[in-house]
Formats: C-alpha cells, sequence, structure tokens
C-alpha cells in the first residue's frame, strides 16, 4: 500500500530538514537535538534500505508559492499558499509500506510530528476486486 | 528463437536451474543469484543474435560462474591485500572450472529455492520480490514495474531479503522435515499473493501487471509438477485457472469493474475451468481439505453455473461453513454471508454480519459496508443500502471499487423505491 506523508512545519526560517529551524527544536539542549537529529537520519536510512521509500520532496518556502483561481473565466493568480496557516506544508514522502499500522509508525519518526504534525493519506490504487 | 516471448519463457524455466547449480557449487546464494541473473541478461541480449547455444543450461552456468569466479577472485585479492596474507589455497582449486554440467541440477531445485526464497525471516513483500527474481527470472525492473514502485526500491528490497536470509544461515537444502509444510504454506501464500496483485490490475494502463497472473500459474504449475500428490497445491493452481477463467470478463473497455453475478458468461475461459475442476475434483478425492480446495471447489460451483441464477447456492453455503471451520477470516465470513443470503435470505445473511461489527478494524472496512449495503439491498431497503455504499465508496483505496460502490448507490437513487 502506498501512502503520502505530508510534512507540515512552522519553521523560524526555512531552509531543510525544516524541523532543525524550529523554536521548539532550537529550545532543546543540544545533545536532545543531537539525539534528534540522529534518530531522523537513522528513520532516512532505514525506509531506503527496506524500499520502502518512493519518493520524498523538499518544498520551497511559501513565499515562493502562487496560488491560481480561475473565476468567470479569468485565471488569478495570487501570492502565498492556498491555506493560510501557521504551519505550512515543508515536504512530502511517498512510501510503499505493508499495513497501515507501518505507515503511522513512519509517520511518528518524523521529528515534524513533535512539532508541527505529519499528514497520512492513502493513495488510491487502480486496482480493484469485482464484488 | 522465433520470438522474443519464446526466449523469455525459456529463460525463466531456466533460471532456477542455473541459480541452484551455482549456489551447490560455490555455496553462496547471494552472489549466485546476481551472477545468474547477469548471465540471464547476456543470453537475452545474445541469443536472438547468435542462435540458441547446443546446451543453453550449461552456456547459462558457464556464463553465471564465469562472473562468479570474477568476483571470488576480486574479493580474494582484497582480502589479501588487506591482511596482507598470502592464501594458502591454490587460486586454481579455489576457482573451480565453471560448473558446466547439467548433471548438477535437478527439477528438486526449484523447490529448495522456492523454499528458502519464502524463508520465515522474510515479510511477504520480500518472499514474493525474491521468488520472482530468484524462481521467476524476472529482472528487478519488470518487478518494480509491475509494483509500481522505482527500480531503485525493488533493487533495496530483493538485496535486503537475500541479506536477511545469508543472516539467517540458511544453507542451500531443503528445510528440515519438520519445518516442511509450514515452509510450503509460506510458499503457496506468496504464489497467491503475486496472483492476486496481478488479476486485481484493472486493464489497459496496468497490462505490465497481468504478467504477474501468469508468472504465478506457472510457477504454481512447476510445483505441481514437484509435488503432485499435494492436495493444497493442486488446491491453489485450481484456484488461480478458475478465477484467471474470468478475467476478461470482470471489466468493461473502460476498466469499470463488472460485478461476479453480472458477467458474460460467454467470455469466461472455459479452458481454464475445465483444466480446474479437473485437477480440484481429482484433489478433493484424494487428499486431505485444505483451505486453497475449498477456496477452488467454491469457484468451481460457480463456473459450473451456465446463468448466474443457475448457481447451486446451497452447495456454496456448505463449502463457507467448512472454509470458516478450517480457516476462519473475516473476509470469508462477507463471502459466507452473501451465500446465505442467496439461500436463507438476505435477514439471515445480515444477521451473520452482527459479529463482524465488532471488529473495529473491520468496522472500517469498505468491504463490510459493501456487503452489508448488498444484503440491504436484496432486503428491498434502499435508503441503508445507498448509504452502505456511499460509507464504502468512501473508505476504498481502489479507483475501479469506489466507480463501482458509486454507481451502486447511484442506481439506489434513481430508482424511487
Amino acid at each position: 500500500m502506498k501512502y503520502l506523508l505530508l510534512i507540515y512545519s512552522n519553521p523560524e526560517s526555512w531552509e531543510h530538514p525544516i524541523f532543525l529551524r524550529t523554536p521548539e527544536f532550537l529550545a532543546m539542549p543540544p545533545d536532545e537535538r543531537a539525539e534528534l537529529t540522529r534518530q531522523a537520519e537513522e528513520l532516512h536510512r532505514e525506509i531506503t534500505e527496506s524500499g520502502e521509500f518512493v519518493v520524498g520532496t523538499a518544498l520551497a518556502d511559501p513565499v515562493n508559492t502562487k496560488t491560481i483561481r480561475i473565476r468567470e473565466g479569468v485565471p488569478v493568480a495570487t501570492d502565498g499558499p492556498y491555506l493560510e496557516a501557521k504551519e505550512q506544508l515543508a515536504g512530502y514522502f511517498v512510501i510503499d509500506c505493508d499495513s497501515p499500522e507501518r505507515a503511522v509508525e513512519i509517520a511518528a519518526r518524523f521529528p515534524d510530528a513533535r512539532f508541527a504534525a505529519v499528514e497520512v493519506r492513502p493513495i488510491m490504487d487502480m486496482s480493484g476486486q469485482e464484488m | 528463437m522465433s520470438n522474443p516471448g519464446e526466449l523469455e519463457d525459456l529463460l525463466r524455466r531456466l533460471a532456477p536451474r542455473v541459480l541452484a547449480a551455482l549456489t551447490r557449487h560455490y555455496g553462496n546464494f547471494e552472489a549466485a543469484e546476481d551472477a545468474t541473473q547477469e548471465a540471464l541478461l547476456a543470453a537475452a541480449t545474445q541469443w536472438p543474435g547468435s542462435g540458441l547455444p547446443e546446451r543453453p543450461t550449461g552456456w547459462l552456468i558457464t556464463v553465471a560462474s564465469r562472473r562468479m569466479t570474477d568476483q571470488l577472485r576480486r574479493e580474494l585479492a582484497s582480502r589479501q591485500r588487506e591482511e596482507k596474507l598470502a592464501s594458502r589455497t591454490p587460486p586454481e582449486e579455489l576457482l573451480a572450472p565453471a560448473a558446466d554440467s547439467e548433471r548438477l541440477t535437478s527439477e528438486d531445485d526449484t523447490l529448495t529455492l522456492l523454499m528458502l526464497c519464502c524463508h520465515p525471516s522474510l515479510t511477504p513483500p520480500s518472499q514474493i520480490a525474491l521468488t520472482l527474481r530468484a524462481v521467476g527470472g524476472l529482472t528487478t525492473a519488470e518487478i518494480a514495474r509491475a509494483f509500481l514502485v522505482p527500480e531503485g526500491s525493488m533493487a533495496q528490497r530483493i538485496s535486503r531479503a537475500k541479506g536477511r536470509i545469508k543472516a539467517s544461515g540458511a544453507q542451500f537444502h531443503l528445510p528440515p522435515e519438520g519445518e516442511r509444510a509450514d515452509r510450503l504454506r509460506s510458499v503457496l501464500h506468496a504464489l497467491y499473493l503475486v496472483f492476486n496483485e496481478g488479476y486485481t490490475a484493472t486493464s489497459g494502463a496496468h497490462l505490465q501487471r497481468g504478467e504477474l497472473t501468469r508468472e504465478a500459474i506457472r510457477l504454481t504449475r512447476s510445483l505441481r509438477r514437484l509435488l503432485p500428490d499435494d492436495g493444497e497445491v493442486a488446491g491453489l493452481l485450481a484456484l488461480m485457472l478458475l478465477t484467471d477463467a474470468r478475467r476478461l470478463a470482470r471489466t468493461r473497455p473502460d476498466g469499470s469493474l463488472i460485478p461476479h453475478a453480472e458477467q458474460d458468461r460467454g467470455r469466461w475461459n472455459r479452458e481454464s475451468i475445465n483444466e480446474g475442476i479437473s485437477l480440484i475434483t481429482d484433489a478433493l478425492a484424494h487428499t486431505p481439505l485444505g483451505p486453497y480446495q475449498l477456496q477452488a471447489a467454491i469457484a468451481a460451483v460457480h463456473a459450473e453455473a451456465d446463468r448466474a441464477e443457475d448457481t447451486d447456492w446451497p452447495q456454496i453455503v456448505g463449502l463457507y461453513q467448512l472454509l470458516e471451520r478450517l480457516a476462519p477470516n473475516p473476509m470469508v465470513t462477507l463471502n459466507h454471508a452473501v451465500a446465505v443470503a442467496m439461500v436463507d435470505g438476505p435477514r439471515a445473511g445480515l444477521a451473520l454480519l452482527e459479529p463482524l461489527d465488532r471488529d473495529d478494524r473491520l468496522a472500517r472496512h469498505h468491504r463490510l459496508h459493501a456487503v452489508r449495503a448488498h444484503l440491504l439491498e436484496m432486503a428491498g431497503d434502499h435508503q441503508a443500502a445507498r448509504s452502505g455504499y456511499q460509507a464504502a465508496a468512501r473508505l476504498t483505496t481502489s479507483l475501479p471499487e469506489q466507480r463501482y460502490l458509486h454507481s451502486r448507490a447511484a442506481r439506489l437513487t434513481a430508482d424511487p423505491r
């Protein structure tokens, strides 16, 4: 089963890995910060070696975002994200794993889950069983 | 070779023999598997031009052995550099002549390989990937395409699976007598999953995946040749054939799903059905009963009816009762409930679903909602049926299933009753 993991963050400045820029992370004692960074690297290694990692991308600072709306046939591009929130989408991963539980476990191990949130969205499958 | 398909079939058939010969000769499954893949690739590029060698297996073993000796030589050289020690083994002896002998290979090797690839230290997806490569002779790229993941991810899964087998210390021989039955069950399960991946793929954009059904049937056939007296092997092969027989009838040209009862039975493959029925009839008569045999028997009863309304539902109910006793599982209960509804009416079927609501995981499963909606529709409660189909449509993560469930709901909206 494939899942899209959406990494949300509220960083002080935009630089990847984004969790390193969150106020909560910056307030942590150095040894805890080092440990969290190590755990994040470990997670990336683990899902790459297991073949569960499909694709992952870091997104540019939301100031570069344009949102397009077409109203009455007229396209209007506005600066900034569609949803105005403190937390912004910072990047995404597509993983292919054995169970929904495993997808949740992976999501929970992103440091960003502690500071903002990681969303787990199942990806629709083209296969189907007749009923 | 007159066409590429034939060459491919031949190479896939020879793959397990080459791998087995190499593994036995060098005792290194991991490296032997890589060398075999390289030899298969070499054959696929060279044979169409040069023609088939006189002894294809010997050719492949020779080429693969050369790759292995090259690799062993490189490893030896680096070890010598590291240790600054001269090896006391004369290189000629270590790098034995190519295992260029068909004598080294036997049919049983395929069984040993299958059981090795389905080692309990591996998860089913890893077992599948490794089985398709090592026994099926598919390339990593082909397997990756079939499972819709990048080649790199699939390569990781295969290499990790091989690493796990190595770490487990498993040797290239059949598992001890006491473990063999369990291991065979894992092999059958892996083959069943490969089949299902291919079968549930809808036509069109995902034809690649359809290849998997063919491969699963081919591997199960070769397993049956090795274990002709095993009823579950026969049962699984029969189940695959009877299911695959419906392939052309199960989707419309646009890829949308056609439910079992509405399929054009003229498009079912009679040849597969006849073979499946004769396999399962024979197995039921001569071997102890098992879950694959029961599922095949149910498929056979469906296949025997010329029209959906001629289906022998009481017999199907009996088979599901046996299956629930032998291998209870919520999906079996769902199908059982449908069969009971066909015999004793929809309310009797709905009663069977009640205990499933208490299972948290299943309560969020689209199939429970879809089956209940179907039975409610039968009972004439169209409003409840419609919301059931809609709930199921929201929960499924399959596009064709979602489209189907929405169409069922829409049908009820259009109907004023």
